[in-house]
């Protein structure tokens, strides 16, 4: 018993000060069962009555082997992993690897497929940023938030549903397009969301953004200044909030960003009230590109009609010697890529999203990594807990949006 | 003494309890019915009609599931926690009177609807509610875990903080009707309301009692974000239950004693006096009016609980020290000054709200500032 004790001390004595080890301050495990850690991340706090004198974030207990996995399968088989990663931003992550592979073997995307891909994406970012904001909500005990919230990411849930078929692991964007294209009911409900969705911000705002309670309690806690920010490597809300000017979308545009007029919301006071307002600003972002992509939405084919990469339609197999071929090609041996590294970035709901593949000259990648968002953020959390409570540490947890699938993946 | 005597108060008190044991029952189901309804959310609404027999399920669920004892826990004080807080919610009700006198005799005796009406009634109150918070600190003790201690020395801070608070409005209450009798009290506001007399006592008293029973946006002891859940972490079966319980029978008991302080006990409104709907003239009406006053306000416990973010600790402790107590002792002055002159009650209630809206203006800088030190820092 007592040598387990030593042994566990001497491991984190570097960790912590020495006041810990006198036993003047408390060792306490946050997580990886805790309902605030949002999911299995485990939190070794040394506490000075409340106060947090350190915080060391201990991460793994997620790890699913998805970049190991995917070097096992064909280009297009691998795509179904990515889902899994982040799963509140499963169409983004489609999203960023489908654009690597593009870029890797040279395809083209049809137009209608990349206006698409831009609806599908931000409305995942607006769902991803209700769950963000429900959850947040919860950590400092607004409850209700939490299921008003819901309520509108069940509609946006919905409308990936009528696109895809699945509500969450969509896979819907594949490389070279979209998987197919959108039934006839997908306008009219996306539009029906589109005019909810204003007012319900307005309400979670209501609820939120001038009340006493939740300005005491994110006012000036977990306060980031820029330049550590950039230091950190955090990207998203939590550099936004502290000033800096960075959104892949503006910043290196793809899939028509460019042609979308929005705003990048900024704040500069870096706390966790900044962090709230840059997201919930973010989501009338989104609506807005939704609104422009939705009317500019051109006809015509959403998938490259390079069979050499993409599966030809369905009906032209039954006709077609050399579309058969092509499809049993694909689907047994999958296309070869040439040799060659490619990096690609997309701005994920909670930052630079970006994928890194390497070919070597066969049909699946010979390395894939992904420069997940989640992880960069979460090493800046003892930056910004420290010398808080553990209350606020929550409220900091909370609005540092992280999703473990997405930082152990 | 004779035999009928001993019958009656046996008789009152297992009313008593049996009302307050089943309120708490139901008052699980209507936080949850009202939360749900809230929230765009349905509720429990499976077992029996609405969901009636809910409570029921929860009972025998808690009842046949696994007694845990961790290893390393204070046994006897770990046992002895979850009583300690649960008597004290029973027996605080004993005081308050939940109707007049019953009008005709029965068996020759005159039957009073109140189990004692001690003449320190107001003490005894408070006397008993301080006690609950001895549970707390045992179990977060006891339990030896760390989450539950951090919640057991939340509840005492906070419990003895908000206690002067609340002490402080019982003054009013005393004040205004010149006794500690909770009977007396109720009497004294047949002309009008003490909520309108001093209605930031009144307010006062609301939020104290928040604290007073650990209910959002003050559950500080059991945050569940912060704390999994504070002082009760490793308590389970019908032990955790007690503790349910004696949270709940507190928000009934203080929701009664509020009523009785504040909001006229089981009278009517003071309009309705010379009219059938008046207790004088139907005695059953007292415990009707009663119990609407109390669902009121358990309404408004929950309403705060579906809409407030919780207060962080320090604040809270802050807000307990710095606002409530001052403010308290401010408004004692207050109605002190007007009872002394004599005037009129309606100058008592304009003079109290001077001082609230001086608190209520420097809570405000106070927030503001906090605002602008945060961009300049930025």
């Amino acid at each position: 018993m007592t040598d387990i004790k030593e042994v566990t001390y001497d491991e984190i004595r570097h960790l912590v000060s020495d006041r810990a080890m006198k036993g003047e301050t408390m060792l306490l495990n946050m997580g990886p069962q805790h309902p605030s850690t949002h999911g299995v991340l485990r939190l070794l706090l040394e506490l000075d009555g409340e106060l947090v004198l350190n915080c060391i974030p201990d991460v793994g207990f997620l790890h699913t082997g998805v970049e190991k996995n995917m070097e096992a399968k064909t280009y297009q088989k691998a795509e179904v992993m990515t889902d899994r990663m982040d799963y509140m931003n499963t169409v983004g992550n489609n999203f960023t690897y489908c654009l690597a592979v593009e870029k890797l073997v040279g395809l083209d995307v049809p137009d209608r497929a990349q206006v698409l891909r831009v609806i599908l994406a931000e409305l995942t970012r607006i769902q991803s940023h209700l769950v963000w904001l429900g959850t947040s909500a919860l950590d400092v005990a607004a409850m209700s938030v939490f299921l008003y919230a819901f309520r509108e990411r069940e509609a946006t849930l919905n409308i990936l549903e009528l696109v895809s078929g699945q509500r969450m692991m969509t896979t819907y964007i594949r490389p070279g397009g979209v998987w197919r294209d959108v039934p006839p009911e997908f306008e009219p409900a996306l539009r029906d969301f589109l005019n909810v969705m204003p007012k319900r911000i307005d309400e979670y705002e209501a609820l939120l953004t001038k009340n006493p309670l939740f300005l005491d309690r994110t006012l000036g806690i977990g306060t980031i200044s820029g330049q550590d920010a950039i230091n950190w490597g955090a990207t998203g809300a939590s550099l936004r909030g502290s000033g800096i000017n960075y959104d892949v979308r503006k910043f290196a545009p793809y899939s028509g960003y460019e042609q979308y007029d929005f705003e990048v919301p900024l704040r500069t006071e870096g706390d966790v009230y900044a962090r709230y307002l840059v997201r919930i600003e973010e989501m009338r972002q989104s609506l807005r590109i939704i609104h422009q992509a939705l009317e500019k939405l051109p006809a015509g084919p959403v998938r490259s009609n390079n069979y050499k990469f993409v599966p030809p339609p369905r009906s032209e197999i039954g006709t077609s010697m050399e579309a058969l071929i092509h499809h049993f090609k694909l689907w047994t041996e999958g296309f070869n890529a040439p040799k060659g590294s490619v990096y690609v970035a997309t701005e994920s709901p909670r930052g630079e999203l970006g994928c890194y593949l390497e070919g070597d000259g066969g049909p699946k990648p010979y390395r894939v990594h992904f420069r997940t968002p989640s992880f960069d953020n979460l090493q800046v959390l003892p930056v910004m807990g420290t010398g808080h409570l553990v209350a606020d540490l929550v409220a900091i947890i909370g609005s540092v949006d992280i999703v473990l699938g997405d930082v152990d993946r | 003494m004779d035999w009928f005597m001993v019958l009656e108060w046996l008789i009152k008190s297992f009313v008593l309890v049996m009302v307050l044991l089943t309120g708490f029952a139901y008052l699980t189901w209507f936080e949850r019915r009202v939360l749900a309804f809230m929230q765009v959310r349905i509720g429990p609404n499976r077992a029996g009609w609405q969901g009636l027999l809910q409570p029921i399920a929860d009972a025998v669920k808690l009842i046949f599931k696994e007694e845990l004892v961790p290893n390393q826990v204070e046994k006897l004080l770990f046992v002895l926690a979850p009583i300690v807080t649960v008597v004290p919610a029973v027996v605080i009700a004993a005081v308050l009177p939940w109707g007049p006198t019953i009008p005709f005799p029965i068996f020759g005796r005159t039957i009073t609807l109140y189990i004692a009406d001690i003449n320190i009634g107001v003490l005894y109150i408070t006397a008993i509610a301080s006690i609950a918070v001895y549970g707390i600190v045992l179990a977060g003790w006891a339990s030896n875990n760390k989450y539950a201690m951090l919640g057991g020395m939340r509840s005492s801070a906070q419990m003895v903080s908000y206690e002067l608070a609340l002490g402080l409005s019982f003054v009013t209450a005393t004040l205004l009707a010149g006794s500690m009798q909770a009977t007396h009290i109720v009497d004294a506001q047949k002309g009008v309301w003490f909520a309108l007399v001093q209605p930031v006592m009144a307010i006062i008293f609301l939020v104290a009692t928040l604290a007073e029973v650990n209910r959002a946006p003050f559950d500080m002891p059991e945050a569940e974000q912060e704390l999994t859940a504070g002082y009760h972490t490793e308590y389970s079966g019908m032990k955790f239950a007690l503790f349910f319980m004696a949270e709940y029978i507190k928000m009934i008991a203080i929701s009664a004693i509020a009523v009785t302080l504040f909001f006229g006990g089981y009278r009517e409104f003071w309009f309705l006096q010379t009219t059938w709907f008046s207790v004088d003239q139907n005695w059953w009406l007292g415990p009707i009016y009663m119990f609407l006053k109390i669902v009121v306000l358990l309404f408004f416990m929950v309403w705060i609980r579906a809409t407030l973010p919780r207060i962080r600790y320090d604040r809270l402790m802050a807000f307990g020290w710095k606002v409530m107590l001052p403010l308290a002792l401010v408004e004692i002055m207050v109605t002190a000054t007007v009872l002394a002159f004599g005037l009129p009650w309606y100058v008592n209630t304009f003079a109290s709200l001077v001082p609230f809206a001086v608190a209520v203006m420097i809570v405000d800088r106070s927030l503001t500032t906090k605002k602008q030190r945060r961009v300049s820092n930025a």
